[in-house]
């Protein structure tokens, strides 16, 4: 396992990512490329979890669009993503929070975490 | 040297210079050492025969430890020929590395696949079995079908596909692009998935 480590590391991209957690609420600035074009995509939602290690680590954001439900993963480590802004700490019990699916309004609600 | 022998470390993903996501395997490759030199005079062909990975004298014959002696080395696990490049020469006790590989160049890579044992011809040989579970169907979710025609010839064919044991053979997978040599641990990252489990051996050729 070391070796693999060893390897990822010389491909390794330095984009440093703040330290999110599971129940906090994010932005990601996502590079868009159309074309020849690039352009920045916003996206705000809820870290539902993080997984995997290493190069390979990914994130999964939920958020409401209108009355729809919109969840997507991102790579941690994905040349795409411009910057990672965290807006809220919450406080959760739990690491995966798949509860948070068949929760809708007052309900979906996330206790902020408070320092 | 044409190739080299190498041990399966795992899978992983990197991004390349396009923010691709690409699937690679890291290879520990070398460094091996010549063992035996095949000359045209006396075995009709040229090649080298080189040793990986170090193994216990007490778990290795005495003819093999007087094989490994007149090399010069230490009992090795694994053994494997290989051809020499053009103009190449070699002695007994050479070390061989990862060097002999260039960067952003194509490999092939053989070792033995991952033993599946027993299987049906849906996995075996990606036959389609009986796509209804319904309409009547009972018991025909994974079934092969006909294995021929009837009275003529009223046998079957023989290597008809059917059953049987899977994986755990000899699989080369070809034209393996070199992503990455990293040559201070012999480690070689290549795209794409290569046979056997982690920790396997397995031969690389260019």
């Amino acid at each position: 396992m070391d070796l693999l480590k060893v390897a990822e590391q010389t491909f390794a991209v330095d984009n440093e990512v703040p330290d999110f957690k599971a129940g906090d609420t994010i932005t990601v600035h996502y590079k868009i490329k159309e074309g020849e074009k690039e352009r920045i995509q916003m996206y705000r939602g809820v870290v539902l979890q993080r997984r995997g290690a290493g190069t390979t680590e990914t994130f999964t954001v939920r958020k409401m669009s209108g009355n729809v439900g919109v969840e997507r993963i991102f790579p941690l480590k994905s040349p795409f993503i411009d910057k990672i802004e965290i807006n809220k700490f919450g406080r959760v019990r739990r690491a995966r929070l798949f509860y948070l699916r068949s929760r809708t309004g007052k309900k979906a609600r996330i206790k902020e975490r408070r320092f | 040297m044409q190739g080299l022998i190498g041990k399966k470390i795992g899978m992983t993903s990197v991004f390349d210079d396009n923010g691709k996501n690409v699937p690679c395997t890291v290879i520990e490759v070398g460094p091996c050492v010549v063992t035996q030199i095949k000359t045209a005079e006396r075995d009709g062909y040229e090649a080298a025969q080189v040793a990986f990975d170090d193994k216990k004298e007490k778990n290795t014959t005495r003819a093999m430890i007087g094989h490994f002696k007149k090399a010069g080395t230490t009992p090795k696990r694994r053994l494997a020929e290989f051809m020499l490049d053009p103009g190449e020469t070699v002695n007994l006790g050479d070390i061989i590395t990862i060097e002999t590989f260039n960067d952003d160049t194509w490999v092939d890579v053989s070792g033995t696949s991952k033993g599946k044992g027993f299987q049906g011809v849906v996995k075996r040989y990606g036959f389609k079995g009986v796509n209804d579970a319904t309409h009547g169907q009972h018991n025909r979710l994974r079934a092969p079908g006909s294995l021929g025609a009837s009275s003529y010839p009223s046998r079957v064919f023989k290597g008809m596909r059917m059953g049987g044991q899977t994986g755990g053979t000899t699989v080369k997978q070809i034209s393996l692009r070199i992503l990455k040599l990293v040559p201070e641990h012999n480690l070689m990252i290549v795209k794409g998935s290569v046979p056997g489990a982690k920790g396997s051996y397995i031969v690389i050729e260019k």
